[in-house]
């Protein structure tokens, strides 16, 4: 059972360029009002490769992120650059404990190379840090959002993830209160 | 939709359910899941949920037998298929077998919400559809309150007080007064009026019927219950319940009903769930309650429980002067549902209909009007078309004794009460006389 919540920890897996990090944790600290801690955290990705989808388990990647990097004080989100998938869809950006203390999120899809774009890095960050606070807001308790600049808007595609907002809606803010 | 929807994931993989039910709970479902098509029965027998995702291939019983264990004990059930091996075959027997739709693993994270979304706007509509239809009926027939008389006036000033409250009310008048309109205008004027009014007619219906038809039952709890079913009490959840006649109901009625009164819940006949209801009732009957009560055939508690706010509804012979609205009313509902020109009635008819004494009340007359209509010539209504006059005299007593009472009592007038005479015109002879007066309590008028 999550504890009083203190802080919250972004811990980094595989390569993540520490300037993007530190950008996107102040915007987090900002909406969410707890102190952001950010660490690198080592992980054996291969036993959560699923090699018949070429993609990794998010649901697995999750409970593991709970079991071993958790702790009732803390809101911990791992972060991940590899494709994530949990077995009934063929995709994710990530996921949460609803009302835990774990998430995942992956920047994998957020490049704008990956849709044959130029590569944008400001969208990139905007897309990362709107994908931590919503997780984070799974995390605090908050459910989808019908509000449509919400930042708890459910998205399915990157599209989706620029239309909404960075911020939490009067509702949803209320809530977290 | 206001209420949070409750989706069943039926899954012998522990990945998939986890998944499915972390995806739906971020998406503020009611979610449960269970491992196998058997324990999925169990639950579902246990409680109503909304939509039942289930993997067709499970070991033991699969979900396309599953779907149809599911359409069995609940039909109107939204059951969505999914497996990881589509085949068109398959996916055409569980639609022929009731399905909502049929999926493959993996969905597209977009496809499985909007198919979610598309199964919550069909509940939606199928609840607002059942509200809707019985908001229509319960408006229906609320106009035909007709009526300027002081009587009628009176009751439609009551119906104008109480029917905002939630008080129960009890309606008496004698069959054919209007006492169902009475219980629809307070159940359109009321808060309750965007919910249904849920009628039962107790007088129909044997004790174990009624049982069943009140609190509802589930599959197998006696021969015939094949399916789950609401009672009327679940269907009156936020609106109202008429229970007409409720002067015949059984003594063991009258405990559970007076049982449900106070705790606004119940339990489903063969069920072991208790249910709550929030309703209003209004009853009806023809019949002296409170002298049942004295004579021990009606509960004490229940009456007073139920008689809150009592409206009497006159008969029609208490409010003549409402019978040529009531025609000028009938005519012009059954001229439109005949589709035929809107007709009138000549003054002699009117004369004699006003003047008759309507023991069958406002049913009767709108049954005269109807059949008059029917055989008339299409211009006005005549004498000619009413069936007044043409019944035997004295047909507006019931029992030979009332026959008997008035006949003796006219010929007694007709012979200024001279018994003799009186006697020897109905061929009987004058101690017989004396003893019919005795009887029928008779006495010269001054």
């Amino acid at each position: 059972m999550p504890g009083k919540t203190e802080n919250i920890s972004l811990i980094s897996f595989g390569y993540f360029d520490r300037g993007l990090l530190d950008k996107v944790s102040v915007f987090v600290e900002h909406e969410l009002g707890f102190p952001v801690r950010i660490r690198e955290g080592f992980l054996d990705l291969s036993e959560f490769y699923d090699p018949a989808r070429r993609q990794y388990n998010g649901t697995s990647l999750l409970k593991k992120i709970e079991s071993d990097f958790a702790d009732a004080n803390t809101k911990t989100l791992g972060l991940f650059n590899v494709d994530l998938f949990i077995p009934i869809l063929t995709y994710i950006f990530g996921q949460a404990f609803l009302n835990g203390n774990a998430g995942i999120v992956s920047v994998y899809r957020f490049g704008n190379e990956r849709y044959g774009m130029k590569p944008d890095p400001e969208l990139l960050a905007s897309r990362l840090r709107k994908e931590i606070i919503h997780e984070l807001g799974h995390m605090f308790g908050l459910i989808h959002c019908t509000d449509p600049v919400c930042v708890m808007r459910s998205g399915s595609y990157v599209e989706d993830i620029d239309q909404k907002g960075h911020d939490f809606c009067n509702s949803c803010r209320q809530k977290l209160i | 939709m206001g209420r949070k929807i409750s989706i069943l994931i039926v899954d012998d993989e522990e990945s998939v359910r986890d998944s499915l039910y972390n995806w739906f709970i971020e998406d503020g479902y009611n979610v449960e899941c269970a491992e196998d098509a058997k324990k999925a029965l169990n639950i579902l027998e246990a409680e109503d949920l909304d939509i039942i995702l289930a993997d067709i291939k499970m070991p033991g019983m699969d979900g396309l037998e599953m779907l149809k264990r599911i359409k069995a004990l609940r039909k109107d059930s939204i059951v969505i298929m999914m497996t990881a091996f589509a085949t068109v075959d398959t996916a055409v027997q569980a639609l022929k077998d009731g399905a909502f739709d049929y999926v493959t693993k993996p969905f597209d994270p977009d496809d499985l919400s909007h198919l979610i979304r598309n199964a919550s706007k069909q509940i939606a509509l199928e609840e607002e559809n059942e509200i809707l239809r019985e908001k229509l009926v319960s408006l229906e027939n609320v106009e035909s309150l007709v009526g300027k008389s002081e009587a009628m006036r009176k009751v439609l000033r009551e119906i104008e007080n109480i029917a905002p409250s939630n008080a129960s009310v009890i309606i008496t008048g004698e069959s054919g007064t209007g006492k169902e309109l009475v219980a629809r205008a307070i159940h359109s004027n009321s808060p309750r009026r965007f919910f249904p009014l849920v009628s039962v007619h107790c007088g129909a219906l044997t004790e174990s019927l009624l049982e069943s038809e009140l609190f509802g039952h589930e599959k197998g709890a006696f021969t015939g219950a094949v399916y789950n079913r609401k009672g009327r009490f679940e269907m009156a959840d936020n609106g109202t319940i008429f229970l007409d006649e409720i002067a015949t109901i059984s003594a063991k009625m009258q405990v559970e009903l007076l049982r449900v009164l106070e705790t606004r819940t119940f339990v489903r006949v063969g069920g072991n769930k208790e249910i709550s209801s929030d309703f209003r009732v209004i009853c009806a009957t023809n019949k002296d309650l409170k002298g049942m009560v004295g004579a021990g055939l009606f509960r004490e508690d229940l009456f007073y429980r139920l008689n809150v706010v009592n409206i009497n509804v006159p008969p029609l012979r208490e409010r003549t002067e409402d019978i040529p609205l009531l025609v000028d009313f009938f005519i012009r509902k059954y001229s439109t549902s005949m589709n035929r020109p809107v007709l009138s009635i000549e003054s002699s008819a009117l004369k004699k209909l006003e003047e008759f004494s309507f023991p069958g009340n406002i049913r009767e007359l709108e049954n005269m009007i109807e059949r008059a209509i029917v055989v008339g010539n299409g211009k006005k209504i005549t004498v000619k078309e009413l069936p007044i006059g043409k019944e035997a005299p004295g047909a507006q007593y019931e029992s030979l004794d009332d026959i008997e009472k008035n006949h003796i009592k006219a010929i007694l007038f007709k012979y200024g009460w001279n018994i003799s005479a009186a006697a020897k015109a109905l061929k009987v002879d004058r101690v017989t006389l004396y003893n019919k007066i005795r009887k029928y309590g008779l006495a010269q008028e001054e």
